[in-house]
């Protein structure tokens, strides 16, 4: 009777922990949505702010984000690629090489964000930038300052260690009797790897790419010091061209403007955009994925 | 479990020259690929001991043997399968029409070409019926037009007796077929590419008996135009199907002569245990 007792008082315990996660999300998502769908309309989206940011839209923002994130993917997910290929194909697990940089791209994947932001200022603003400006422009300020350049490979190397590991770990649950066959019809090593385990991969490598864009989307210390921008009158139009992200609009937004109360509708609207874009983002990727996994005819 | 080929059980009985299946081969036997004094190592293990197998040409070899006895690492030995596995070590000579496979200087990719392989579990990529079987002809890029290569698969689709099943589905996933039938894409995917050897590594172990008696008298098929090897430890398909038969046991060859004979008259008492159920 005692431990059938303890039993319940144990279930119990857990279900009022689910309750307490479920009563948090929805008092957030409920209280963005309240104060957020007022301000919320097409002009809202597709304007530029207005007034010290107490009036107009988001739409620098947004398109900043997405150029952001599409520039990051594009950086991160071929070198993610390579990388989890040579980790599961050709290093030895046991060389020295694969076992140091093997704990670097774990501990890569512990390092706060914060830190991320200033090694890209100093190593890609200051040296890669600087190092550009002095080849090329004769020394002229360009590219040693922040732009959306620097800030999706910051943001790249931030989600970096995502990829990686995700893509590995489908790599090598690809059957060894795929390679087998590969091998045994006289394909090459790179053959195999490209016509037979990549193709059968395609799912973890598009699990790292969804990791990395609903992680990319939501950062803003990486790209604080590295491009991101206050308020910009134009959209960027070229890669050493600041932009204006939503995360650290909404940062903006409430602690920089000069009017905090007054953007505050603008502000749960800000929010209520943001976590709808990254929604979305997954969404597609999703989308993407089951649609592969449909046409491929295995499921993993 | 009966095969529904009719066929004669031990031609060889009734002969006085050993050729086996006398009826479709000439009277002189030619050996195809040879296995001379093969040793195997993993690490410190030797897995293979001293061993030497002729395969003779349009012929059905069988090796049979308890599970690590050594046969399938003999058999993968013969397309150099083994060769990426850390502490494989072989010594010894496998000659392919008298060329030494393991010589310096020989290319791996056009030896696997040279000599298929089917594996024990159907192994089909998740592609098409079509794409499987136009594999090897695309990495070894032997093929130049659309047309030919539909005229290879068909080719290779009929040699596998899968063409008038899959014909109409070329484009369907091979992972959707059946177990047999995936195994009959592997076989045509190892035949499009026009080997002289077949290796096939207990091709019908993980099937049911229906699939494992086509895949059988397939076999009996492909022995015209190929000189195949069957790693099997099923004694009753060594029987019906092969033409000589070698029993390894703990890396060793124990025997090797004509099917019917190792069958019914073994030189060696642990053969004759072997084959009538006392180990193994």
């Amino acid at each position: 009777m005692r431990s059938r007792f303890a039993d319940r008082i144990f279930v119990s315990l857990c279900l009022f922990a689910v309750l307490i996660v479920i009563a948090m999300l929805v008092a957030i998502l409920g209280d963005i949505t309240y104060h957020g769908w007022d301000r919320l309309s097409w002009e809202f989206i597709s304007a530029s702010p207005t007034q010290g940011m107490t009036e107009g839209g988001i739409f620098p923002a947004i398109f900043g984000t997405v150029l952001l994130v599409l520039l990051m993917t594009i950086f991160v997910v071929p070198l993610g690629i390579c990388v989890a290929i040579y980790f599961s194909e050709y290093a030895n697990r046991a060389s020295w090489l694969y076992r140091w940089t093997r704990a670097a791209v774990d501990n890569l994947a512990g390092v706060p964000s914060i830190v991320f932001g200033l090694f890209g200022l100093g190593f890609f603003v200051q040296f890669v930038g600087g190092g550009v400006d002095q080849l090329f422009f004769g020394g002229n300020l360009t590219f040693r300052q922040p732009a959306i350049l620097w800030g999706s490979l910051t943001m790249a190397v931030l989600t970096l260690p995502v990829v990686i590991i995700s893509v590995e770990e489908t790599l090598r649950a690809v059957p060894q009797s795929f390679r087998d066959a590969s091998y045994a019809l006289g394909a090459t090593k790179s053959q195999t790897i490209f016509r037979v385990v990549l193709p059968n991969a395609m799912s973890g490598v598009l699990t790292g790419g969804i990791l990395a864009v609903s992680r990319g989307a939501g950062e803003v210390a990486p790209i604080l010091f590295v491009g991101a921008a206050y308020f910009l009158p134009h959209l960027p139009t070229k890669l050493n061209d600041q932009f204006m992200q939503l995360g650290y609009h909404v940062f903006v937004l409430s602690t920089q403007s000069p009017d905090v109360e007054a953007t505050k509708p603008i502000l749960y609207s800000t929010v209520f955009v943001l976590l709808a874009l990254t929604f979305l983002l997954n969404l597609v990727a999703v989308a993407i994925r089951a649609r592969l996994r449909l046409t491929a005819g295995t499921g993993r | 479990m009966t095969v529904p080929v009719p066929r004669d059980d031990f031609p060889l009985l009734k002969t006085e020259v050993r050729t086996p299946s006398a009826a479709s081969t000439p009277a002189a036997l030619s050996i195809r690929m040879e296995a001379q004094q093969i040793n195997i190592y993993y690490g410190l293990r030797h897995a293979v001991q001293d061993v030497s197998i002729p395969f003779y040409e349009n012929l059905i070899t069988a090796i049979i043997g308890p599970s690590g006895c050594g046969k399938s690492t003999l058999l993968r030995a013969m397309n150099r399968m083994n060769d990426a596995i850390p502490g494989y070590h072989i010594e010894g000579q496998v000659l392919l029409d008298g060329q030494e496979i393991h010589a310096p200087g020989t290319d791996v990719i056009s030896l696997r070409r040279r000599v298929g392989m089917v594996f024990q579990q159907p192994n089909p990529f998740p592609k098409s019926i079509y794409d499987n079987v136009a594999f090897g002809l695309r990495v070894n890029g032997l093929v130049k037009s659309r047309a030919e290569m539909d005229d290879r698969v068909e080719r290779a689709l009929r040699a596998a007796a899968l063409w008038d099943d899959v014909k109409d589905r070329l484009n369907r996933n091979a992972l959707q077929l059946s177990g047999g039938e995936q195994q009959r894409v592997c076989i045509a995917r190892a035949l499009a590419v026009q080997p002289e050897v077949l290796l096939m590594d207990e091709p019908a172990s993980a099937l049911d008996p229906v699939s494992t008696a086509k895949i059988e008298e397939l076999m009996f098929e492909l022995k015209k135009d190929y000189t195949i090897v069957i790693v099997t430890h099923n004694m009753q398909q060594a029987a019906r199907v092969s033409d000589f038969t070698a029993f390894l046991l703990t890396g060793q060859l124990i025997e090797f002569n004509p099917t019917p004979q190792l069958f019914t008259r073994p030189d060696d008492p642990r053969t004759e245990a072997y084959i009538t159920g006392r180990f193994g």
